[in-house]
């Protein structure tokens, strides 16, 4: 007999569902962003997405292969989601090196030295975002205006809309005259606006998030109790006083929140296991993303809201349990 | 909108290849391997000898306990050997050998039973014939049925839910059952609720089989106290705590036992055979087995007699497909993987399943990517990536508080896991450790 | 600028003179007495913490020495009879000698001898595969290979033999702990008594199958023939049905028994070659390997390490 018969314990069938999957499943949801944004920003967003998923890969490959000396995992596809949720969260026109910069703490030290896929407490991308932000506040807050400039490698600057909120606020204006220096709502959602890579279209990013519940890949927990809480947070504020608070509309539509709630927020690593956890996970995004936005010196908070609530993963885990079958019921005795 | 359980569940695609093949008779086979471990609970006690010559339906190995059962010859003819061979168990366990002796005509006899509607016995005759008939659970879990009838505790059932959900893919056994004996399950329904004084019975079946559904609802509108519920199609419903769920809404406490809520839970297959145990005074000598697979030429559902040697039944639907990996005595989520086809049909065979190579083998597992997936499936509520991680590190007392103990092994978590971690290994593997640390503790 | 300078010394050194405060009485108040015997023992005793006394760890083992009455029953098997007797010395009661013990494998069912008629898998761990099924092999009383004792093996003591997939003992780092023996599913590691110059003579097989079920699983596997039995002059064999068993104490090591054996499952280590070779001639190949594997083993620790698979 060539091949022995296999023993194992049951099951003996597997769903088709396997991590290969779930991260083409995130890439495929990705796509219709990645258009816009190449439509928006023209080559320039090429440029950095494919800078930050080959240094992605490279830098896993040759940490794994020279550093760390483990089996090479850059197959599994998670090093290229980490690139392109990087690139979605910086500006078009950052220089290279930069990126190559952010790309080596997302892999490197978020990801890596916490022991790799499954390990790492910090959504990596965001790790190399914020890690950005911090070190280059300049280049990093100079977004590309979003004009027709597709081929045009040096794009006119400008700030986003909530960036011109919070200045306009800090200035004594109102929000009615600021809401005539930003985009209305609808461009928004269709992503005429400017904005780091990704961001752009809340319509797009919409579709792959919907892409992703469909597929199972992620639960609607998360990004429905993220934009739900944000825009009864900000919707009560606007309503004491809508001349100092933006309409919750802007705020969701724009700063990366769409973003931040289907990619970054979900990111199965980071995220509570639970979906009682998942919800207040969400509900802890939202609350730090509202108060960094409306009282904070950030225009925007999205990122930094999920690092905080990524830290308290663990913990919301360990008392967020799942209702156990059984438990804590008296036996009813008919 | 269906019932079923809330929380958690799969729905593994069915492949239920031989729902319409009628059940055959096998013929009977030469030699029959009768182990003395087929259910639950104390081994049967021997007590026959070599060269002993038997009766069909003649007692061979007696109830060694309160949890445990009579044996009896599927066959007439002589005991060979007393002998170990290796069983579903994986494992050599001590068995019975007979060989059929071909002159006798009651081995070729075949018996029609007609349908007898009438209940003449008086509850303790019954309950005795369930007892002496060597009555198991023929669902898979082979717990004796006698003991889920013995109501001496102060519990009250008030409820006789019959399990004709048969979630487990490709098998067939229990939905072929139940299109052929529907009027006999009924009357089987009715000697139960006699004997325990119960008035209201609900059979639960999977929506997938419509035509069972239908059947028994025909055979059992003229009475009323039985009804059919139709459940959606949801893995692992035919688990006894989720059918109580799904049909009554009841919910078992943790570490109770359906009595507990007032249910009593028994399988169609077992129903049939308390019918033949008290209308014909007929033991549990054989039960209908699904023998199945993707490439098998004549998948098919077939009566067969306990101890017949796998290898008979494979031969008889055209022998092993080339490219065979695995052989899986019962369904592909719970049933166990056999070594070769020299294991003899117990009473809890309810398939046989012959995977090929493209599906027999596992995955390397990778590492835990934190989807939740187990989590959500668990229909015990449980984390088996805790539970999992709490074993391997040998944790076991957090593993208990956990819950490790709820588990029902139904394999959902392992079957969702998309880095293919072997969770229901660990998690079995801690809770046969705690089972052991609870009983050095007693 | 030298009030400031004032002002932190100041601070720092009241801080200081709090916290000292704060230590002495904690550390009066919460003052725990502890029998300074137990830190005598404790310092005697090997430190390995293996847990082979049945204590947790060596600390335990001390204060349950010092708690004791009785100590007679209590025995360190990695310090042996030497750290016991100093022990005897300071606590001043009796302790009784053990013989020094070292773990021998009960099965020599290298790849080679015993065929794999199946593939298992799963998680790679005795324990849990032994909760599937018998193993690999058609013999389910033998190693699994899979070396959980490996990995319980604190004192690198044991080693997996890539090629007959058993795991090696060597036995001058063995510390005869058990730890193995617990670990084992199938049991079949034993202790048995280390005897000078480290020879032994047992049987390498626990199979309790049938002479033809057994020996079609295994070459090597005992058959239960009792040869072995009748040849030995001290009545050293004890035989069940279908296996032999060399008693360890009675055995005086003549290697009568050794030649005798139909399917070489009894096995010798480190006994010098005997002068007459002609008998050997006609030995399976394979087998000859397999023991002399072992010996190799014990012998040449070094040599053998680096095959060892993590």
């Amino acid at each position: 007999m060539a091949d022995p018969i296999i023993i194992s314990a049951s099951p003996h069938v597997h769903s088709d569902r396997t991590s290969k999957r779930v991260m083409y499943d995130v890439l495929y949801a990705l796509i219709p962003a990645f258009l816009v944004s190449i439509y928006v920003f023209g080559i320039n967003a090429l440029i950095l997405t494919s800078v930050a998923v080959i240094s992605c890969i490279v830098f896993e490959y040759l940490i794994q292969k020279y550093l760390l000396k483990t089996e090479i995992a850059i197959a599994d596809g998670s090093a290229l989601i980490t690139g392109i949720l990087l690139a979605f969260n910086l500006p078009s026109n950052l220089p290279i090196w930069m990126i190559i910069i952010g790309a080596f703490i997302a892999i490197g030290v978020a990801k890596l030295s916490f022991g790799g896929l499954g390990y790492n407490i910090f959504n990596p991308a965001l790790v190399g975002r914020v890690f950005l932000l911090v070190c280059f506040p300049v280049q990093m807050t100079s977004w590309p205006i979003a004009v027709e400039n597709y081929l045009s490698l040096d794009a006119v600057t400008g700030e986003t809309t909530l960036g011109i909120i919070k200045e306009g606020l800090m200035y004594g204006e109102t929000m009615t005259t600021i809401s005539e220096k930003i985009p209305s709502v609808m461009e928004l959602l269709l992503g005429i606006t400017s904005g780091s890579a990704g961001e752009m279209s809340a319509l797009a990013l919409l579709l792959g998030g919907l892409f992703l519940i469909v597929r199972k890949v992620i639960t609607w927990h998360i990004p429905v109790t993220i934009l739900v809480t944000m825009a009864v947070m900000t919707g009560v504020f606007w309503l004491v006083n809508p001349e100092l608070y933006a309409n919750p509309l802007i705020h969701i539509l724009s700063g990366g929140a769409i973003l931040g709630a289907f990619y970054m927020a979900t990111d199965l690593v980071t995220s509570p296991m639970t979906k009682k956890g998942m919800v207040i996970f969400a509900i802890g995004i939202a609350i730090i993303t509202v108060v960094i936005r409306l009282f904070g010196a950030y225009p925007e908070g999205v990122s930094f809201a999920i690092l905080i609530m990524n830290a308290f993963v663990p913990l919301i885990d360990k008392y967020f349990k799942p209702r156990r079958f059984g438990n804590k019921i008296k036996s009813k005795i008919m | 909108m269906l019932k079923t359980f809330p929380k958690g569940g799969i729905h593994p695609a069915e492949n239920k290849i031989t729902s319409s093949k009628a059940i055959k008779r096998m013929p009977v086979p030469k030699v029959v391997y009768v182990p003395i471990a087929q259910h639950i609970g104390i081994p049967s006690e021997i007590i026959v000898d070599r060269k002993d010559k038997v009766e069909i339906g003649q007692v061979i190995a007696k109830s060694g306990g309160f949890v445990s059962s009579n044996i009896h010859s599927p066959v007439a003819g002589t005991v060979t050997k007393l002998d170990m061979i290796v069983d579903t168990s994986g494992y050599k366990k001590q068995c019975i050998v007979i060989r059929t002796d071909v002159k006798n005509e009651s081995n070729f006899e075949v018996q029609d039973f007609p349908l007898k509607k009438e209940i003449t016995m008086g509850q303790k005759d019954i309950l005795k014939h369930i007892t002496d008939s060597g009555i198991v659970g023929l669902g898979g879990a082979t717990f004796p049925s006698h003991v889920k009838l013995d109501l001496k505790n102060d519990n009250k059932v008030d409820c006789l839910i019959i399990n004709g959900v048969e979630c487990e893919p490709y098998l067939t056994a229990d939905h072929r059952l139940m299109l052929e004996r529907a009027d006999e399950i009924i009357v089987g329904i009715q000697i139960l609720m006699h004997a325990l004084h119960i008035n209201e019975a609900v059979i639960g079946i999977e929506n997938n089989k419509k035509d069972a559904v239908k059947a028994l609802k025909r055979a059992g509108q003229s009475d009323k106290r039985i009804k059919v519920a139709a459940l959606q199609v949801k893995y692992p419903q035919g688990s006894e705590k989720q059918l109580i769920k799904a049909i009554l809404k009841r919910e078992v406490p943790k570490g109770g036992l359906p009595m507990d809520v007032g249910v009593i839970v028994h399988n169609v297959g077992t129903i049939f055979s308390i019918y033949l145990a008290v209308q014909y005074d007929q033991p549990l000598i054989e039960r209908v087995v699904t023998v199945t697979g993707k490439k098998i030429e004549n998948a098919s559902n077939f009566w067969v007699k306990i101890g017949t040697p796998i290898k008979d039944l494979v031969a008889e639907v055209g022998g092993l497909p080339e490219g065979t990996r695995k052989i899986v005595n019962g369904g592909p989520m719970m049933g166990k993987a056999i070594k070769n086809t020299d294991v003899p049909v117990t009473k809890g065979t309810s398939g046989i399943l012959v995977i090929s190579e493209d599906e027999a083998s596992r995955q390397d597992p990778k590492n835990c990517i934190r989807c939740g997936h187990c989590v959500f499936v668990c229909p015990m509520g449980l984390e088996p990536h805790l539970l999992m991680n709490l074993s391997e590190k040998g944790l076991y007392e957090r593993a208990a508080s956990e819950d490790i103990m709820t588990c029902i092994e139904c394999g959902s978590c392992s079957y969702v896991c998309p880095s293919h971690r072997p969770l229901l290994d660990y998690i079995r593997f801690g809770k046969s450790i705690i089972k052991k640390l609870n009983t050095a503790k007693n | 600028m030298s009030d400031s300078v004032l002002y932190s010394v100041f601070l720092l050194v009241s801080l200081g003179i709090i916290a000292a405060i704060v230590l002495y009485v904690v550390s009066k108040k919460f003052y725990v007495y502890e029998d300074p015997l137990i830190g005598e023992v404790d310092d005697i005793l090997p430190a390995a913490n293996c847990g082979g006394c049945g204590s947790p760890g060596c600390k335990a083992f001390a204060e349950k020495l010092v708690n004791t009455e009785d100590i007679s029953e209590l025995f360190c098997p990695v310090g042996g009879n030497d750290v016991m007797k100093q022990v005897s010395a300071i606590l001043g009661k009796e302790v009784a000698e053990q013989d020094p013990t070292v773990a021998v494998l009960l099965c020599q069912g290298a790849c080679e001898v015993r065929p794999k008629t199946t593939l298992y898998q799963g998680p790679r761990t005795c324990a849990i595969s032994a909760m599937v099924y018998g193993g690999e092999t058609d013999c389910q009383y033998g190693c699994l290979g899979d070396g959980d004792c490996v990995a319980v093996c604190d004192f690198d003591a044991m080693c997996m033999d890539e090629n007959t997939g058993l795991p090696v003992i060597i036995t001058d780092k063995c510390t005869s702990c058990g730890a193995c023996v617990k670990a084992c599913p199938r049991d079949i590691i034993e202790m048995r008594p280390r005897n000078k110059r480290d020879l032994k003579i047992f049987v390498g097989c626990l199979n309790q199958d049938k002479a033809g079920i057994a020996k079609k699983a295994c070459d090597v596997a005992c058959i239960g023939c009792s040869k072995c039995e009748d040849i030995c002059p001290k009545d050293a064999v004890i035989m069940t049905d279908t296996l032999a068993y060399i008693d360890p104490i009675a055995c005086t090591l003549c290697r009568k028994c050794v030649e005798v054996c139909p399917t070489h499952s009894i096995i010798e280590t480190n006994f010098p070659p005997k002068k007459v070779k002609k008998p050997k001639e006609d030995k399976p190949k394979v087998e000859k390997q397999a023991i002399k594997k072992v010996t190799v083993a014990n012998t040449n620790v070094e040599s053998e390490k680096p095959k060892t698979d993590a």
